[in-house]
């Protein structure tokens, strides 16, 4: 009675692939565990990360998360390439199709929700205070919240793999597919209550940064001396406050009609699907320009950085920014022209889909002529940028060519779509984040990373993904249709080796971005950033140490140039020692958010399984620790001047000796 | 409030824009445009029950089972505990805590009234065969006057914790921040509820 629907047949002994996993996921974390117990580590690991609220280390944090479900979402994308690979003609493969659907499925939430949000959460987390002269976010506690409960969603998602099932949908669960009658397993549960409680953790993180840039920025910092990275940061948090609420109550609907026999999405009793499909994608398709616009702000720094020159049109950057955020909202119906809803609506749906390639191109050009008689240094960022560049306008080439409604019906739902996203998904996001580590890891930790195997990852990404996608292209003209878990076209099978030759590229990306990871934390004396500006670059955050002290500014920097680092260094005010400080009002660590979100993971892991009891006892676990947070008035205290100015004092004592170097 | 060396750094540190110091509008900015995500939600509700409203098959429509002047009963309940919170928040402007937690607590039993209120409503429709399984206009309909209700309760939940904060720490900054947010929320209740009372019962019966 008190495990609902949970038993021990939850566990699926028969499939020696997810036991296999299992049991190397367990020794691996076991030897974790042990290995921090060993060290002594657990409370530096639950004072200096678990209860931080410094936006750097939340950032950090939401990166390694990122890092942890790609590869979880890689092992799945390997997977199908394989099977696809294998299961030609006569053969099966080796993936049963109830299994392989769960594998798609998990990919495409896993990819979208817990590697790419997390990535541009952490770049967002890491650089918009320190952009706009702050000491922190708005909301420190939220942010904290905020990313646990993110964490726990994912965390969701890897348990479904070996207790119970996941969703064998597809990744936006259409019903009546997804309704009790034909998914009674709990697939869907899992994927209703991961997506839910971290759709709160994204809602909660995008009011605070809009709060954040808006009431936050430097003095003189108007909103037209914002860096571009900024401005893309504060249209992604306004498009996610606007559009998750869309999500949540999208997926709440198909809950209470999976829970407690409602009919919105039914076949019977007037429930109408195409209802959840409207406001899937209505929350969808502007969820697709969340994940690219900072990639398009990481990329605008990384590229005026490394060419030497300001951005170019900096004016039309925000202008295009801002105006594909309203226009994202006008284009959902291209995900379902073949559905019926007539040729005048797909005609306007088409046209506002091809408009919004237009302040995409000003973008692109923008960069271009951004490089144009730069002084261009091949930082394997810049390299990310420029294969982004390339990669990215095939991408978008090939959504104008599915916005065509006729076009769209031949196309709809082949791989052609299916390497139409991975093109911009890939190219944009992946390799938006990628380059945003890279550019901005030594502001957070200090020293640079090897530039040998990052240049290695960059080229097998690229290469990879072009030898992965390229094929799914012509494969979508010649009608093969994605999710297929076998097929008998014999023509078919030569892309779909070349398609898996590439994954494995891409897999190779990974492993050199590892190694690029280990090495260079054995590296870390060596490619230690001693001046705080180790690429010579432009914004605020470059002016201050490396890595950025917790308080991030010893004096909140005046702000009178759109370049302001740029120009303190031009006019030689830079590296100068401060005559005085204040004592700096800093918010304490605070515990609250993780025990929210643990008792969050007890709430949803209960209703997954039906355990009314456990279900209650994590409900009021969240709300009773919510309600204790509010009676604590210790949150937060003065950092004395004087320690202040000690940690001034020792890193100009560093630069000097980078000076003199 | 601690008056000595902590004072001092305050009144220093304010005038360098402290980043970490919020004076209590970032707050109320913050929770303002969560209200508007929550406007979303609600939007999403009266969207699905605009396209569900007809879905009756074959059971009983609106026009049969609403009751319409018990349902004014309800609206006025809601839109005197608004106007009782706005008396709690003049109060809290003068400094009268004694009025404010009196005040507070009148705005909390007019709107557990309206919560009882509805829930015997429920509890009726369900045992007239009329609960939210039997069609898509009733999922909808119970969906979204639930969801209002469900926000009333976390309200009357929030209520509570504030007349206890207010005896226990007075009307300081917090709290007040804390009342301004909570009255946002509650007349933010009440509007929503308007759109509800208009759109699905008067519509409904009408």
């Amino acid at each position: 009675m008190m495990f609902g629907k949970l038993s021990l047949e939850a566990i699926p002994f028969h499939e020696p692939i997810i036991i296999g996993t299992g049991a190397v996921v367990a020794i691996l974390g076991v030897g974790i565990l042990g290995l921090i117990t060993y060290l002594h580590q657990w409370k530096y690991l639950w004072d200096e990360w678990i209860t931080s609220v410094d936006h750097k280390k939340i950032g950090v944090m939401y990166f390694g998360l990122g890092l942890v479900m790609l590869l979880r979402g890689f092992a799945d994308a390997i997977m199908m390439r394989a099977q696809q690979a294998m299961a030609a003609g006569g053969a099966a493969g080796y993936l049963p199709p109830q299994h392989y659907d769960q594998i798609f499925t998990a990919h495409g939430v896993i990819m979208i929700f817990f590697v790419a949000t997390p990535f541009l959460l952490g770049l967002m987390n890491v650089v918009v205070p320190l952009q706009i002269g702050a000491r922190d976010v708005a909301f420190p506690f939220v942010n904290s919240l905020g990313f646990w409960l993110s964490a726990v969603g994912g965390a969701l998602v890897m348990i479904s793999m070996w207790v119970g099932d996941f969703a064998a949908t597809g990744w936006v669960a259409y019903p009546p597919l997804s309704e009790l009658g034909y998914s009674p397993t709990v697939g869907v549960d899992y994927y209703l209550w991961s997506l839910q409680v971290s759709g709160l953790g994204t809602t909660l993180a995008g009011i605070n940064f809009i709060v954040t840039i808006l009431r936050m920025r430097a003095p003189g910092m108007d909103l037209m001396k914002m860096p571009v990275f900024t401005w893309t940061a504060l249209i992604t948090n306004i498009l996610i406050v606007a559009i998750f609420p869309v999500l949540t109550a999208t997926l709440a609907l198909l809950s209470v009609d999976r829970y407690i026999d409602m009919h919105f999405f039914t076949n019977e009793l007037g429930g109408n699907a195409m209802m959840y499909i409207n406001l899937i994608w209505i929350w969808g398709h502007p969820e697709v320009y969340v994940l690219i616009l900072p990639a398009f702000g990481a990329f605008s720094e990384i590229i005026a950085t490394f060419s030497g020159k300001p951005l170019f049109g900096y004016k039309s950057m925000v202008y295009a920014t801002s105006s594909i955020g309203v226009l994202s909202f006008s284009v959902w119906l291209h995900h379902f022209f073949t559905m019926g809803s007539g040729a005048n609506v797909n005609a306007f749906f088409g046209i506002m889909t091809t408009i919004i390639s237009i302040p995409t191109g000003v973008k692109l050009f923008n960069w271009l002529f951004t490089m144009f008689r730069g002084r261009i240094r091949f930082h394997s960022a810049t390299l990310w940028t420029i294969g982004f560049m390339v990669t990215f306008a095939v991408g978008g080439m090939t959504g104008v060519l599915l916005a065509v409604p006729g076009a769209d019906f031949v196309l709809h739902n082949s791989l052609f779509l299916v390497a139409h996203f991975h093109n911009v998904i890939i190219g944009g996001t992946v390799f938006g984040s990628l380059a945003g580590m890279s550019f901005w890891f030594p502001k957070v930790f200090g020293f640079t990373l090897n530039e040998f195997w990052g240049k290695v990852s960059f080229w097998c990404w690229l290469i990879g993904y072009w030898l992965a996608f390229t094929p799914l292209y012509i494969l979508g003209f010649k009608c093969m249709t994605r999710r297929m878990n076998h097929y008998d076209v014999p023509g078919w099978h030569p892309y779909l080796v070349v398609a898996l030759i590439g994954a494995c590229i891409i897999g190779a990306g990974i492993l050199a971005l590892i190694i690029q990871l280990a090495v260079s934390i054995r590296d870390r004396k060596e490619n230690r950033d001693l001046t705080g500006d180790p690429w010579d670059a432009r914004s605020l955050e470059w002016s201050t140490a490396s890595p950025a002290p917790f308080y991030n500014f010893a004096h909140i920097p005046r702000i009178t140039s759109l370049e302001q680092h740029w120009e303190d260094k031009e006019t030689g005010r830079v590296g100068m020692l401060a005559s005085y400080y204040d004592d700096i009002h800093m918010p304490k660590n605070t515990s609250a958010g993780f025990v929210i979100s643990a008792f969050g993971f007890v709430l949803c892991f209960a209703l997954v399984w039906h355990m009314w009891v456990f279900a209650t006892i994590g409900l009021f676990g969240m709300v009773a620790t919510f309600i204790l947070r509010t009676y604590n008035r210790d949150v937060d205290y003065y950092v004395p001047a004087a320690q202040v100015a000690r940690i001034e004092s020792e890193r100009y004592a560093l630069t000097r000796k980078a000076a003199y170097r | 409030m601690n008056i000595s060396v902590t004072s001092i750094s305050v009144a220093r540190a304010r005038h360098e824009h402290d980043s970490a110091h919020d004076d209590g509008s970032m707050t109320v900015l913050g929770f303002w445009i969560y209200l508007m995500s929550d406007c979303l939600i609600f939007s999403c509700l009266f969207a699905t029950f605009g396209v569900l409203a007809e879905s009756t098959a074959g059971g009983p429509s609106g026009r049969e089972l609403f009751d319409l002047p018990y349902v004014a009963g309800e609206t006025l309940l809601l839109l005197i505990s608004s106007f009782t919170f706005g008396i709690a928040v003049l109060n809290m402007h003068a400094k009268r805590k004694h009025n404010v937690i009196a005040w507070l607590a009148i705005t909390f039993l007019f709107g557990a009234g309206f919560i009882a209120m509805e829930l015997r409503e429920f509890a009726y429709l369900i045992s007239e065969g009329a609960g939210p399984s039997r069609s898509a206009f009733l999922s909808a309909y119970f969906t979204l006057v639930g969801t209002h209700g469900l926000h009333v309760t976390v309200g009357l939940l929030w209520l509570a914790v504030m007349m206890h904060q207010t005896v226990y720490f007075g009307l300081d900054d917090v709290v007040r921040r804390r009342l301004a947010c909570l009255s946002l929320f509650w007349h933010f209740l009440d509007l929503i509820w308007i759109c509800v009372f208009t759109f699905v019962y008067l519509r409904g019966v009408l």
